[in-house]
């Protein structure tokens, strides 16, 4: 029980936040890309396809924080201190974006909402791949406290990892907008997405080539043996989804280069687990380090257990009920 | 300069909670009242309740997405700001908090989907159905951050070792002893403000002779709710007010101004407390007041300040005037509500001007009164953070004065202009009235193709989303 039920939760954190980069990735990546479209039809277009959504998906961000405190309340004092400044910038960048949906409806001129709706999309997500990169670089910890200086996070490596998201989540928003609209918005997504994707990739490999040189353990983990023999197939299969990608947006296909996004962030991210496990504050916090108790965890899971299906349940019901093209000229409210 | 952490992260928090707490206070009672319409309308088929769904369903659409976004801040700033506290409470307080999530933040978000831009697209019952569970959602919410505030004020279920506080049984913890009191008297305090915001919303009507059928029915149950709810609200307020005497009664000598618990305690109506004479200065009181309120007995004796050392003594200005503003508001509230029944029983609501003119600008009441009693409950548990376990001095994060000043800087510039900005569009929203629109756009319906008609309205209104 001591040893797994942290286990348990670091997946189910883990899924939490693999549902939020998936889900409020590609709503970002609308904002990446809104200065791209050529006039205000376009934009509600854009932000029509989203907005039932956004709300929810933003919510998983509050599961993964929420649950950090409740399933690892030392590793959230510990990252929330280290990360004060990326995570303050990115909250505020989210106020911004976040109005900007319902405010951008109800102003006379559209265009400074347009502004905050693209500038926080980009901060916020430039601010969570900083703090991605800050985490997977380690947070230097003493006695269980945060104990490095408070601009620690700040390296070329975590402003690599920030721009590499803003072109992860603008792929996803691209072929979101491939899958959900039609007409101009649609096919610009369609070469936008072919520039993001090889931008995507050239993040990739940076960071595939630079974390195992800069770090040791990082190293160990995926060239010792017998690692590497279970670990090649992970650059292989980002290799072959990433063909098959490109081929899909030659082909004109809808919703298969959306899936095919989805499934280069899931083996992004699982690379990045394999990269860390089992620490959650690397170097030196392993997940039984920052656990809270068995009792928290059990009384947090079997809510967990219960509730979690059925709000994935009305989760796939709302993108059901507004499944479908969502036109030029399409109406917000 | 020497900046003090502790107090930059407290001005900071303190910032943000209270701009998120006007939301909440608001969009709990709407939803509630939204989703109160949407039965209504289909019980009665009377376009009039149907429209005014529509019409607060917009504000509320825009007063739900400053709320959203200042309460996501807020699920990160006890990190960021308190990480000690995530240390010695998170235990106990995470799950609480985890719980609010799941039963609650998703449930709402997800709905509030199928009440904005759902209604051509779910049967009627469905689409009231949502605006009923968005207003179940909120409800919940509250239940579950009060039980955390709760717990936090009238700590139980729990044992504390190595200073760390570990959960023994999470039914004491949920239903904590200030709990029940507080979740009521705050839940009805959101309904009230809601109540006064549509009130003063259907008197701005009838004063300016538009949307006349509308503005009375607004009226009409605002009255008739605030009626009930507003004397009710005393009633809570007293109960948790003795609750707070039992548990935590120098909070209560704090909001009293009552420093010698050897003497009955005069209720004042105004004083200035002073923290270094540790007396107060222009009195003018009730004598025994307190004393009869709080012990129901006219020798009653209630614990006075000077019985803790002053490190010991919430912040005494807060406390007390926070107290006295939320009574005035609480006050007025009642006058207001019970005159209004008045004048419907004289058969002069709707054309009573001067009565009209003060409801349609005291809109603001009930948020002032919230602020107020969150600032009396808050600042009255200090210096405790979790009352007896852990001080608000010793949970605060590692993170320099200049870092906290910065950031608290860029929170009131931001938090200055989405507000402001927020409260301009609600104005306008409501300028607009019911009617909305000129033309009223067709509801979002991608898989319909676009009549001749409404692409000629479209055209006509231009490029208006």
């Amino acid at each position: 029980m001591e040893w797994y039920l942290p286990v348990i939760w670091a997946a189910l954190i883990g899924t939490a936040v693999a549902m939020y980069v998936i889900l409020d990735g590609f709503d970002l990546g609308i904002g990446v890309l809104f200065p791209f479209a050529r006039n205000e039809m376009q934009r509600d277009q854009m932000m029509r396809s989203v907005a039932p959504f956004w709300d929810g998906n933003e919510t998983w961000l509050v599961l993964g924080g929420g649950g950090l405190l409740v399933a690892f309340p030392i590793a959230y004092a510990v990252i929330m201190p280290a990360m004060y400044l990326p995570v303050i910038v990115m909250l505020l960048a989210l106020v911004f974006r976040g109005v900007a949906f319902e405010f951008r409806v109800v102003a006379h001129s559209k265009h400074w909402w347009n502004f905050a709706f693209t500038f926080g999309s980009v901060l916020a997500t430039f601010a969570q791949g900083v703090i991605l990169g800050g985490l997977i670089q380690g947070i230097k910890v003493q006695d269980g406290h945060f104990a490095g200086g408070h601009f620690d996070w700040a390296t070329p490596f975590a402003f690599l990892c920030g721009a590499a998201l803003v072109a992860g989540y603008a792929l996803l928003g691209a072929t979101w907008l491939i899958m959900k609209t039609e007409g101009e918005v649609a096919v610009r997504a369609r070469s936008q997405a072919k520039i993001l994707l090889l931008v995507v990739l050239v993040f990739m490999a940076a960071v595939s080539l630079y974390t195992p040189l800069a770090f040791e353990r990082i190293a160990q983990r995926w060239f010792s043996l017998p690692n590497f023999y279970f670990l090649w197939p992970v650059p292989l299969l980002t290799a072959i989804l990433a063909f098959a990608l490109w081929r899909w947006l030659d082909q004109r296909r809808d919703v298969l280069p959306f899936v095919a996004t989805i499934g280069l962030f899931f083996l992004g991210y699982l690379g990045l687990v394999i990269s860390s496990y089992p620490y959650l504050v690397p170097p030196s916090l392993t997940i039984w380090d920052t656990a809270a108790v068995p009792a928290s965890q059990i009384f947090m899971l079997i809510g967990t257990v219960f509730l979690l299906p059925i709000i994935l349940g009305y989760v796939i019901f709302i993108y059901w009920l507004f499944r479908g093209k969502v036109k030029e000229g399409e109406s917000y409210h | 300069m020497d900046l003090d952490p502790v107090l930059l992260a407290r001005i900071q928090f303190a910032f943000t909670v209270i701009f998120h707490i006007i939301f909440p206070s608001f969009t709990i009672g709407l939803s509630a009242y939204i989703a109160t319409l949407g039965v209504m309308w289909l019980r009665s088929d009377d376009e009039r309740y149907h429209r005014l769904m529509r019409f607060w369903t917009k504000i509320f659409a825009v007063s739900f997405a400053m709320g959203v976004v200042s309460g996501i801040v807020l699920s990160y700033q006890f990190g960021t700001n308190w990480s000690r506290f995530s240390v010695v409470a998170g235990n106990v307080v995470g799950p609480l908090i985890g719980y609010e999530v799941l039963t609650a933040f998703f449930l709402e978000a997800t709905f509030l989907g199928i009440l904005l831009f759902g209604f051509n697209r779910v049967p009627p019952w469905l689409y009231v159905l949502s605006a009923a569970i968005v207003a179940t959602g909120t409800a919940m919410s509250a239940f579950w951050i009060l039980s955390a505030n709760s717990w936090m004020q009238t700590p139980t279920g729990h044992e504390v070792r190595y200073g760390v506080a570990f959960p023994v049984d999470w039914v004491r913890i949920v239903f904590n002893p200030s709990f029940p009191y507080r979740f009521a008297h705050m839940l009805n305090a959101a309904y009230l403000t809601t109540g006064f915001v549509v009130l003063a919303v259907g008197a701005r009507y009838l004063l300016a002779g538009k949307h006349v059928e509308d503005a009375k029915v607004m009226m009409r149950m605002g009255i008739g709710l605030m009626a009930i709810l507003a004397p009710l609200q005393l009633f809570i307020g007293d109960q948790h007010g003795l609750n707070t005497l039992k548990h935590q009664p120098i909070k209560v000598a704090a909001m009293e101004g009552h420093w010698d618990g050897s003497k009955p305690a005069d209720f004042h109506i105004f004083a200035w407390p002073d923290e270094k004479a540790e007396r107060n200065w222009f009195e003018i009181s009730i004598p025994r007041g307190s004393s009869l309120i709080l012990t129901h007995s006219w020798d009653g004796l209630v614990p006075g300040l000077k019985s803790v050392p002053p490190d010991q003594r919430p912040p005494l200005l807060n406390v007390f005037f926070g107290f006295r503003i939320m009574l005035a508001v609480g006050f007025y509230m009642i006058a207001a509500a019970l005159f209004g029944v008045y004048l419907w029983w004289r058969d002069r609501l709707f054309d009573t001007d001067w009565y009209l003119r003060i409801l349609s600008v005291t809109w603001w009441t009930g948020f002032v009164a919230v602020i107020a009693g969150w600032v009396v409950t808050e600042s009255g548990r200090q210096p405790w953070l979790v009352h007896g376990i852990l001080r608000t001095a010793d949970a605060i994060s590692p993170v320099p004065a200049t870092s906290l000043l910065g950031t608290l800087a860029l929170f009131v510039v931001c938090y200055g202009i989405v507000f402001s900005v927020g409260i301009y569009y609600i104005n306008r929203l409501i300028n607009k009235g019911p009617e909305g629109r000129a033309l009223e756009e067709p509801e979002g319906f991608p898989n319909r193709p676009l009549t001749g008609a409404e692409d000629a309205a479209r055209d006509a209104i231009g490029q208006r989303g």
